[in-house]
């Protein structure tokens, strides 16, 4: 049978038969099929244009609340009105530019590391971009030096602390989860028991009780007279609990490395540190980029949560402009639907890119 | 990895250099550390707690648990009031926990396989409409979506007074749902344990239709039989318990909703919340494990014979099983963690009756080592249920 015999046969015919024809095949297959399609048809009928109506037909930009009264819509003049609020929270108004700068920054080191991952030559640069990029975002955001003007950390809030706390949080959990994992691999039983008991307890509990534990039982940690600030507490809390999600992903990677390779560090002499940064790491690590950029969405969906501990970042600025008028409260739809919108933007994109470096990543092994 | 061994002629004692570049003693010397540097760090944190415990005159203990709670909780399971102690406050936020989570994960394995299956269906418009509905929630944050909820179901639905009634009976208003249930009486004890005798002899009956199908082949109409035998039982229970149809109505009476079962706002709010987010993810284990099973194992059982629809119970899904039990495990600890969101809109879980109980007591280290307990707990014996039931599902090897 030659490659040829394998294919379908080229569609044929006008546009009109072919969507028939594929209509055919694909809506009304069968009775069963036929009434799943009409179904959703008319199901699609019902939902879809009353939302188009309200979100777009009746809605109102008016940035007032006499114009939001006025539409028979949605009221996107809510997030007009208070768009500098929802976007930096109560960081001082005159200095926004300041976390709009450091946020695209973070936003682009961001992209420049994902993107950076897909090409062997380009990864030695995603160390440098963050060591280079994370002090120049602390001075953006806290200034003090150069002229800016010094900003306490409890200002900051909105769409640049989620980035921050996220983005953070994961790089500094990166070489904690790497220890705890390669410490669940080791042989010496104490420091395999240690690692294990951390990272199944840090799994077993959720992630608000480890930020309750962060902003209630960390400054009982400390020495008389020392404090540490509210969203650095988070922020411990985040990376404690993020490191025990990395762990076990590069657990994973480690895992499928192939037994050969550490006999051949071994054969080499080449000593345990060695052997891990020259053959093992590199080989488990690109295996663990698409899982790692998941664990970064979830990260990034979670730091919602700080919320509840009461810092304010992008969902906690929504509800801060909903409560900032209680005219306004009752446009919590739109405040929701943008913030979710936002949300639902940067982790789907995030999402296909993780599938789609799995599948590039993938290709030197198909032969 | 090999330990380095003098060889028998070295006749060289052995000094200080050579004991520390002996791999098992290195690595006796980093446990030692190790462990040293935890202790100490953990010997420090405790002095400064200690400290400042003295400090803020707080002492420790779990002897608070005793005293009286003097707050109320909206929605209690077991008897509670503001007179009861902090130890049953816990009970009725623990419960509550449970609750929320159990009817989650059953509602979101419903949703997720529906959904699962819908991705995969041959009918192009209902395949893309599963791919948007699983895109779209599980790319919003889950707390969120809780918001949203909570948000929307006061807004949207009416003051008791003109509460909406799409059934006659039930009634939706911005405080809940009201539904009739039955008035308390010995009928409904009658009916349980009749079902738990009617699920006692369904199970010897399957036995036995097992031991006899694999004597003769004959087969026995088990699902038929069990249902049978399971409404038959409890039936006839209702019956001779003397058939009592009262029911408990909801009805307007001064400004709130009387009798009835409430289902609260914020119970609906986690609810949907936890069940919409973690159904697209069991959705896509469920899409998993079914392309996980071969097509040669649907046309092994063409070949032979069997029917579609027993192929797909018999053949298929218990493969895809094996294949979804881990992934879906973790799904089910993640609703079950996520449950603890509900402090956020003000349903009486564990978390947030333990948050009351700290703000009132300053217990903070004891209350939060209760929750963080209770979840570990509940985690481990989720896993070990279902690495039970992974393991009666497992391939049989020889």
């Amino acid at each position: 049978m030659s490659e040829n015999a394998k294919l379908p046969p080229l569609p044929t015919g006008t546009f009109a038969t072919r969507a028939i024809t594929w209509s055919k095949k694909n809506l009304f297959d069968g009775w069963f099929n036929t009434i799943l399609t009409l179904g959703s048809i008319a199901f699609l009928m019902w939902l879809i244009p009353p939302i188009v109506e309200w979100a777009i037909v009746n809605a109102t930009l008016s940035p007032t609340i006499e114009g939001c009264a006025e539409a028979t819509g949605a009221c996107w003049g809510f997030v007009n009105a208070n768009l500098r609020l929802i976007l930096f929270g109560t960081y001082p108004f005159d200095e926004q530019w300041r976390p709009l700068l450091a946020m695209i920054l973070l936003m682009g080191i961001i992209c420049g590391s994902l993107g950076a991952v897909k090409y062997p030559s380009f990864r030695k640069a995603i160390i440098p971009m963050w060591v280079i990029g994370v002090p120049i975002i602390a001075i953006l955001m806290w200034g003090g030096v150069f002229g800016l003007t010094y900003v306490q950390n409890s200002y900051w809030g909105g769409l640049p602390l989620t980035l921050i706390l996220s983005s953070i949080g994961v790089i500094f959990a990166f070489p904690f989860g790497l220890l705890l994992a390669l410490g669940r691999q080791s042989h010496m039983p104490a420091i395999k028991t240690v690692s294990v008991v951390y990272i199944e307890v840090i799994r077993g509990v959720p992630l608000i009780t480890v930020l309750f534990m962060a902003s209630v039982m960390f400054p009982l940690f400390l020495p008389d007279g020392v404090t540490i600030d509210k969203l650095l507490r988070a922020q411990i809390g985040i990376i404690l609990f993020t490191a025990a999600y990395l762990a076990e992903v590069f657990r994973g990677g480690l895992q499928a490395v192939p037994r050969g390779q550490f006999e051949a560090g071994d054969s080499l002499a080449l000593s345990y540190w060695q052997s891990m940064r020259l053959i093992i790491l590199p080989q488990a690590l690109r295996l663990v980029i698409p899982p790692t950029v998941n664990s970064f969405i979830s990260m990034f969906k979670d730091t919602t949560l700080v919320v509840i501990i009461g810092l304010f970042d992008f969902l906690g600025t929504v509800k801060l402009a909903l409560r900032s008028d209680p005219a306004w409260t009752k446009y919590y739809v739109e405040g929701y639907a943008f913030a979710a919108a936002i949300f639902f933007l940067i982790c789907f994109s995030m999402a296909k890119y993780s599938a789609y470096l799995e599948k590039e990543l993938r290709k030197g092994e198909r032969r | 990895m090999s330990k380095p061994q003098n060889a028998p002629g070295d006749v060289r004692s052995k000094g200080l250099v050579d004991y520390l570049n002996d791999e098992n003693v290195r690595a006796v010397l980093y446990q030692i550390i190790a462990i040293g540097l935890i202790v100490l760090a953990g010997w420090y944190l405790v002095s400064n707690t200690l400290y400042n415990l003295e400090q803020q005159n707080i002492s420790t203990g779990y002897g608070f648990l005793d005293l009286e709670a003097s707050f109320e909780i909206s929605e209690t399971m077991i008897d509670y009031s503001a007179q009861s102690s902090y130890a049953t406050a816990l009970m009725v936020g623990l419960l509550n926990t449970v609750k929320v989570s159990l009817l989650g994960i059953i509602l979101c394995t419903i949703i997720g396989t529906i959904f699962g299956v819908a991705r995969l269906s041959s009918n192009w418009i209902v395949r893309k409409l599963a791919t948007v509905y699983v895109e779209t929630f599980r790319n919003i944050p889950v707390l969120l979506q809780l918001f949203f909820w909570y948000a929307l179901i006061p807004g949207a639905f009416p003051h008791p007074r003109d509460a909406l009634e799409p059934i006659p009976g039930v009634l939706l208003t911005s405080r809940g749902m009201y539904m009739p249930v039955p008035e308390p009486d010995n009928a409904y004890t009658l009916m349980a344990i009749a079902a738990v005798i009617a699920c006692v002899a369904i199970y010897f009956i399957k036995k036995w239709a097992k031991k006899r199908q694999d004597a003769t082949g004959q087969p026995f109409p088990m699902f038929l039989a069990g249902l049978g035998i399971f409404v038959g039982l409890v039936l006839l229970a209702y019956l001779a318990g003397g058939a009592p149809t009262d029911m408990s109505m909801p009805a307007l009476k001064g400004f709130n909703i009387q009798g009835g079962y409430n289902i609260s706002p914020e119970f609906m709010a986690v609810l949907i919340g936890l069940t919409v987010y973690t159904s697209t993810y069991v959705a896509e284990v469920v899409r998993s494990g079914i392309q996980a099973v071969p097509n040669g194992q649907w046309e092994a059982a063409d070949s032979l014979g069997i029917r579609r629809s027993v192929a797909l119970r018999k053949v298929i899904l218990p493969q895809s099983m094996r294949v979804a039990i881990p992934p879906l495990t973790n799904q089910y600890l993640n609703l079950t963690k996520n449950s603890s969101l509900a402090v956020a809109v003000g349903y009486p879980d564990l978390v947030s009756v333990s948050n009351t109980t700290m703000n009132q007591t300053g217990q903070a280290i004891e209350a939060i080592s209760i929750f963080m307990s209770i979840y570990l707990g509940l985690s481990l014996l989720t896993s070990l249920f279902m690495n039970w039931f992974n393991k009666k599902m497992a391939l049989v090897e020889r």
